[in-house]
């Protein structure tokens, strides 16, 4: 192997008459060498090893999931409310209509909000000292444990109503949406060209106008996709609503009163000392996986569909 | 709207006017101009303010509705502020009464009796950093190799999926996580994992006492899987952000890749690195859900891992919604309050050391 052939003079010289004190340097040289590659190989490997540890859990997660949900999973699940205990069937009705309810009141919040600060930050605020600091407290905020956020809902209106509410679990969820939905806006709004924005404003176009109806509309399906994620993510979330939705055995519609959701429900079954309850549990686990997924993919597809694909 | 209709004829108009004001110097494109405005402004030239200037003079230059919309989105934008604020007023003021009666001495205490109301959160703070100190240090070499595979070494084909896959990892809501661990994780721990520890590493003494499966252990491995992604994915994103040209520098005197990935990469990249790994802390410190379903909840300060142990935030997921009495609920305010402040620093920190690599980075080379 050779070494280093620019360190090495001419060859001309160099096979006429070799330089003895090289010989003791360049057997150094090769075994640093053989080390060196040794050493890219070990790394190598375990790099490759990490990456397969960390994806043997996930995959035990999805297939254990799939097999204990599908095998749990029957039409009483999205049809009846929970049974009382020692009783077979039952199911989650109530549960999945809950968590829509929720759901659909932080979406109304929380989504508003956010796309109208991502706005700010991405085309007034850009460069300036308060904008930096929103950004700044919008990653700050995203990092809060959501029990802090169920708490601070708590403290806030049930403390004040005297009682557990749906209005509650979706202020909390909504909070936890507006960081997450700012951020992806902005990133979103950053990467439309300013062409475009200049071309809107030099036809005499206001711009709140231009905001609308340029930057907004060509960033949507990126938009739509951060607003999917931030439903998603918060889809999952049982902290929050422990102590605002709190949970209820029976159909409820109205906001004011507790409400069953499907996290809650996952977390009380799985506690729960019944293999009927946990059976549901692996169920209900499985049906939201899968609704988020689906959620997601959904949006996804119709967003990228009919939308300014070329813009970005 | 009538107004977008009207928006398009200015934008017809004035542009001719516009032309024509510096045109006498250039009597070729004037009478053309002339001609075609004609119709709407025929002494267009001698009038001294602009067609288009008295249009808009009439109109309104849409300023107003322009300050309206950046006030309101200014508001909204606000409200980011307004929320972390009114967080920490509500949960100072929420907890005054147990602030007044412990102090600091809350912090230093591990009684915990809600019966004598007697308060100290001492065992929690401690179940909280074990956790998740135990579980950062599981998971940052784990997820620094798979940035590194990823970023450095993954041939393009695997690239996307194996992304893919981590960040579907972030995705799986927590109490999906802990049903997991409740009836996989925790058997495991029990009969293999458990017995195999407390046989090699006995000696340590930290794998000593009765091992029920739930514990601090199984804690801190549930905790490892789901901080892993959040790791792996920023330094993976930072060490993307390490321009090309050192990597190429470095290979050109003739280091061998991993070589090139340590000083290259790495050393470039540490101080984001650092980032990720104190987010991941924030992450740990207030993961509830998961922890809560295979901690054992019980305000314990043991030196063995398999023994029980509670965290912050598993303290107030379990026992808040029947808190009973103000104290009782002033206490369990306070560790919320805890919580707030101390992820929020840990997040400022994390957030700004990866700003500082990122920041000012070149856009990824393709």
């Amino acid at each position: 192997m050779s070494t280093n052939p620019f360190h090495t003079p001419p060859p001309a010289i160099d096979s006429a008459s070799g330089p003895p004190s090289r010989k003791p340097q360049s057997n150094w040289i090769r075994i640093n060498n053989a080390r060196r590659y040794a050493v890219n190989h070990v790394v190598t490997a375990l790099t490759i090893l990490s990456t397969i540890i960390v994806i043997m859990p996930l995959i035990a997660i999805l297939v254990y999931l799939l097999y204990m949900g599908t095998r749990s999973l029957n039409l009483a699940f999205f049809t009846h409310i929970p049974a009382p205990v020692g009783e077979p069937g039952g199911g989650m009705a109530n549960s999945i209509l809950g968590s829509g309810v929720i759901l659909g009141l932080a979406s109304l919040m929380g989504i508003p909000v956010g796309i109208a600060a991502g706005v700010y930050l991405a085309e007034f605020g850009r460069g300036t000292l308060l904008g930096a600091a929103i950004r700044f407290t919008a990653d700050v905020l995203n990092g809060v444990p959501s029990i802090v956020m169920g708490m601070a809902a708590y403290s806030l209106i049930v403390i004040r109503q005297r009682h557990f509410s749906a209005f509650a679990g979706g202020v909390a969820l909504a909070i936890m949406m507006v960081p997450t939905i700012t951020r992806t806006t902005e990133e979103m709004l950053a990467t439309v060209p300013h062409a475009i924005r200049e071309a809107a404003l030099g036809l005499g176009v206001p711009k709140w106008r231009t905001v609308l109806s340029v930057s907004l509309k060509t960033a949507s399906p990126g938009i739509i996709t951060g607003c999917m994620l931030a439903f998603a993510r918060v889809a999952g979330e049982t902290a929050p609503l422990l102590f605002t939705a709190f949970g209820n055995q029976f159909w409820s519609f109205k906001l004011s009163e507790p409400i069953a959701a499907l996290p809650l429900q996952i977390y009380v079954y799985a506690m729960s000392p019944y293999d009927e309850w946990h059976r549901l549990a692996w169920a209900g686990a499985l049906v939201l996986i899968v609704m988020i997924m689906v959620a997601v993919t959904l949006v996804r597809i119709y967003a990228s569909r009919g939308m300014l694909k070329g813009a970005s | 709207m009538p107004r977008k209709v009207r928006t398009r004829n200015i934008v017809n108009q004035p542009l001719m006017s516009l032309d024509q004001k510096p045109d006498p110097s250039t009597p070729l494109s004037a009478p053309a101009v002339t001609n075609f405005v004609a119709a709407a402004e025929p002494s267009a030239t001698e009038m001294p303010p602009s067609p288009i200037r008295q249009f808009l003079r009439t109109r309104g230059s849409g300023g107003g509705a322009d300050r309206v919309f950046a006030a309101v989105m200014l508001l909204c934008a606000l409200s980011i502020f307004a929320i972390v604020l009114f967080i920490l007023w509500i949960l100072i003021d929420r907890s005054r009464l147990s602030l007044a009666q412990f102090g600091f001495k809350f912090f230093k205490s591990s009684n915990w009796d809600p019966v004598s109301g007697d308060f100290g959160a001492l065992p929690f703070i401690f179940g909280t950093l074990a956790t998740s100190f135990l579980a950062l240090a599981m998971a940052v070499p784990l997820a620094l190799g798979v940035a590194i595979f990823l970023s450095e070494l993954c041939p393009a084909k695997l690239r996307a999926p194996i992304s893919f896959v981590t960040e579907l990892l972030a995705a799986i809501p927590s109490v999906v996580y802990g049903l997991w661990a409740v009836f996989v994780l925790v058997p495991v721990m029990r009969d293999t994992l458990g017995p195999f520890l407390s046989k090699y590493f006995g000696w340590t003494g930290l794998f000593e006492g009765f091992n029920f499966g739930q514990g601090m252990l199984t804690a801190s491995i549930i905790l490892a899987i789901m901080i892993l992604p959040i790791i792996s994915s920023i330094t993976r994103d930072i060490m993307l952000a390490v321009p090309n040209s050192q990597r190429e520098a470095v290979l050109a005197l003739g280091a061998t890749r991993w070589e090139m990935i340590r000083t290259g990469v790495l050393r470039n990249a540490r101080i984001g690195i650092v980032g990720a790994v104190i987010l991941g802390l924030g992450r740990a410190l207030g993961e509830t859900m998961a922890v809560t379903m295979v901690i054992g909840n019980r305000p314990e300060i043991a030196k063995s891992l398999f023994a029980p142990g509670y965290t912050l935030a598993s303290v107030i997921a379990n026992e808040f919604a029947e808190a009973t009495g103000d104290m009782y609920l002033s206490a369990l305010i306070e560790i919320g309050l805890a919580l707030f402040i101390v992820t929020i620093i840990v997040n400022a920190i994390a957030r700004g050391l990866v700003w500082a690599v990122t920041r000012g980075a070149p856009a990824r080379a393709h």
